[in-house]
């Protein structure tokens, strides 16, 4: 559990972090959201103490984390930046080397740690372990920048506009291949992006930040419903809240029992992508249909148009 | 031959190497009208002028020009680098066998004050097939492995060559006869101040450039002091430290044992460190700053100390650059070092200036030549290694 403490950052008589408090559950991945100079990033660097505050304080589990130096704290949390900072004079296999190199890991548990991570990330180690940064295409770096990062199995990881440098459809997968390690490590993810579409994708709770004050922290469906703040409402996009409220359910979600004809959807589809499916197909309702082909129910377009209201 | 290329070869002209026909005729012209060797019956008297042909043996006067007419036909129409380079290096290794041939024939058996000494026509020849091999080098694109294991052989070649006695009765051999211990003293002191100055403005340097680095305010004024500094003549800059270190000298009496005083190698070395400061100072600035930001962010944020980033990562990702300067360097204070030989610093510009004052000019070739094999041969081992280390994390 992160608990931030009333921070506050100044550089001259610039506040660019102002008075901000909030709690990151464990195991959850929270997304802090905002326009370039919100203070983003900064609140992000002040976690792992890269920027030290001006006053407040931050609490890993409890504990402050100023009780230790700054290096050693950061040994006990990831961190992943834009554009990866892949060492570009290492191998990826001493780059995902790299922490636990400093924390005096032994060469065998090092090597397998490495190993796993390659194939987690479905990187052949035989291919990929000794080749340069600079061999691999742009998402492979991405990933290796992220196996880096956890390479020391840390509780916390921290990552600044991961996938900012990433094209679309690789963008989607890398997305994708951080919820699935989430699940998988069960580490506490705080991710700081411009993107709300991505905020809303991946955090389970979304903070938006505006001139260096937090202006609301709460669940997606909060964050629409509800916006806390005029600017809130803008970000999260007044034009399409409703489609998005839609993609925040599942179908398996929504489900209700009822037979259908329409056509089939998997559970893990989000009614946003349902209703398109049954615009273009022009039928009222669809099957729910499990991986293993038992149904689950239906869904027809008035029970997902109720999900897309407040 | 160029005249015979138009009437041989008249429709595809084009097709004659520009560089080949200034070469071949600048050689052709040397052997005319130049002497191969100059002949003296004495160190101190004029010399008298011989041609190749009139100093070879007949068989290798023969084997010579076959030789030459072969680079010359190579060069005007041969395209392919490895045929060039390889009638060039024959031709330069026929061009030294033909002095030696000549140093041996025109000295009388057991003579000691008989010169003989490489002429107009030696040097042009050496010239030209010398730029023959270094253009066909360039075609060729060789690796920094095989540069350096090609300059290892020619040094080999010309060790053994010296150690056999080939080129014993040429005068610039002569000259080192009689200097031999003075010869490798000298050799010695060269290298320790070339040396010794570069390892100074390197522990120096190195510092002072992550200093500037880092303090964005201190930097124009260190660069701008070291850029002034870059522009003292070297004989000026001696001048100036003669007084400091003389009173020096005079004040401390264990600095006068050292050896600091204000002449000799002490100001020398001063000298040559400030010279050598800049282009370190300079290298190690910009290397850094081309050091990926977010490397050194990442390194931070994964636990390095400030240490570990600076060693591990900043100085490692800028060392190409670095060396860059430290081959400046070095091969800036291999020829400088000559010019300390006038405050009695020693090294091998002892020679140089011997030779000039008793317009002895094999003596100044004794200094000249060994003080431009040294800097050529640190200027390739070190831009090789700089390619090598550019090569793995570029």
């Amino acid at each position: 559990m992160i608990t931030v403490e009333k921070l506050t950052k100044c550089y001259g008589g610039a506040t660019v972090v102002d008075d901000v408090s909030l709690t990151v559950e464990r195991n959850s991945i929270t997304a802090i959201v905002g326009t370039s100079g919100s203070g983003k990033s900064t609140l992000l660097r002040m976690i792992n103490r890269l920027v030290e505050p001006t006053s407040g304080r931050v609490l890993l589990d409890g504990r402050d984390t100023r009780d230790e130096p700054a290096y050693l704290l950061r040994r006990r949390i990831g961190y992943v930046i834009q554009g990866n900072g892949l060492f570009p004079h290492r191998t990826v296999a001493e780059n995902i080397a790299t922490v636990p190199r400093l924390l005096g890991w032994e060469a065998r548990r090092i090597e397998a740690r490495v190993r796993e991570l390659l194939e987690v990330f479905s990187l052949d180690p035989v291919t990929y372990s000794d080749a340069l940064p600079h061999q691999l295409s742009g998402g492979q770096q991405q990933r290796v920048g992220v196996a880096r990062a956890l390479a020391a199995e840390p509780l916390v990881l921290l990552m600044d506009e991961p996938f900012g440098a990433l094209d679309p459809i690789i963008r989607a997968k890398a997305q994708e291949d951080l919820l699935d390690i989430q699940r998988r490590f069960g580490m506490t993810v705080v991710l700081v992006t411009h993107d709300m579409d991505e905020a809303f994708r991946l955090g389970s709770q979304v903070a938006v930040m505006s001139g260096g004050r937090l202006l609301q922290y709460d669940r997606p469906a909060v964050l629409l419903t509800r916006p806390a703040d005029p600017f809130v409402a803008r970000m999260t996009g007044l034009a399409d809240r409703a489609m998005r409220l839609l993609s925040l359910v599942t179908a398996g979600e929504a489900a209700l029992p009822g037979p259908s004809d329409g056509p089939a959807v998997a559970p893990t589809a989000s009614l946003r992508e349902v209703l398109s499916d049954l615009l273009w197909s022009g039928a009222d309702s669809a099957r729910v249909v499990e991986a293993d082909g038992s149904v689950r129910g239906r869904l027809t377009v008035a029970a997902i148009l109720a999900r897309g209201r407040p | 031959m160029s005249g015979a290329a138009l009437a041989v070869d008249g429709g595809r002209l084009t097709r004659v190497d520009p560089l080949g026909v200034v070469l071949v005729s600048a050689g052709a012209l040397a052997l005319a009208f130049m002497p191969f060797v100059l002949f003296k019956a004495n160190r101190i008297v004029p010399g008298d002028p011989r041609t190749l042909a009139q100093v070879l043996p007949a068989w290798a006067g023969l084997g010579c020009a076959a030789v030459l007419v072969a680079a010359a036909v190579v060069a005007l129409w041969v395209a392919n680098a490895r045929v060039r380079l390889a009638v060039a290096l024959l031709g330069v290794i026929a061009v030294a066998l033909a002095a030696a041939a000549a140093g041996d024939a025109l000295t009388p058996a057991g003579d000691k004050v008989v010169r003989v000494s490489p002429g107009g026509a030696f040097w042009v020849l050496s010239v030209c097939l010398g730029l023959l091999a270094t253009d066909a080098t360039t075609r060729l694109k060789p690796g920094p492995a095989l540069r350096v294991l090609f300059l290892a052989a020619a040094l080999g070649g010309v060790s053994v060559a010296l150690s056999h006695g080939t080129f014993d009765h040429l005068s610039v051999m002569r000259e080192y006869a009689v200097n031999s211990v003075r010869f490798a003293h000298e050799a010695r002191q060269h290298l320790k101040l070339a040396f010794g100055s570069l390892a100074a403005a390197v522990v120096a340097g190195l510092p002072l450039g992550v200093l500037c680095h880092r303090s964005p305010r201190l930097r124009p004024g260190i660069l701008a002091t070291l850029n002034v500094i870059e522009t003292i003549p070297a004989i000026a800059l001696f001048g100036i430290l003669m007084a400091p270190l003389g009173a020096l000298a005079a004040a401390v009496p264990l600095a006068d044992r050292l050896g600091i005083r204000g002449i000799g190698a002490a100001p020398a070395v001063v000298a040559l460190f400030l010279y050598s400061l800049l282009p370190i100072v300079a290298n190690t600035v910009t290397g850094l700053k081309r050091v990926s930001r977010a490397a050194v962010e990442a390194a931070h944020g994964m636990g390095m100390t400030g240490w570990q980033v600076l060693t591990k990562v900043e100085l490692i990702l800028a060392l190409p650059v670095i060396l860059t300067g430290v081959r400046v360097v070095l091969v800036q204070n291999i020829g400088m070092v000559t010019v300390a030989a006038l405050i009695g610093g020693g090294g091998l510009g002892a020679f140089v200036f011997q030779g000039i004052g008793q317009t002895a000019i094999d003596l100044v070739l004794l200094g000249a030549i060994p003080i431009v094999t040294l800097a050529f041969s640190a200027a390739l081992v070190l831009d090789a290694l700089v390619e090598v280390l550019d090569r793995v994390k570029a």
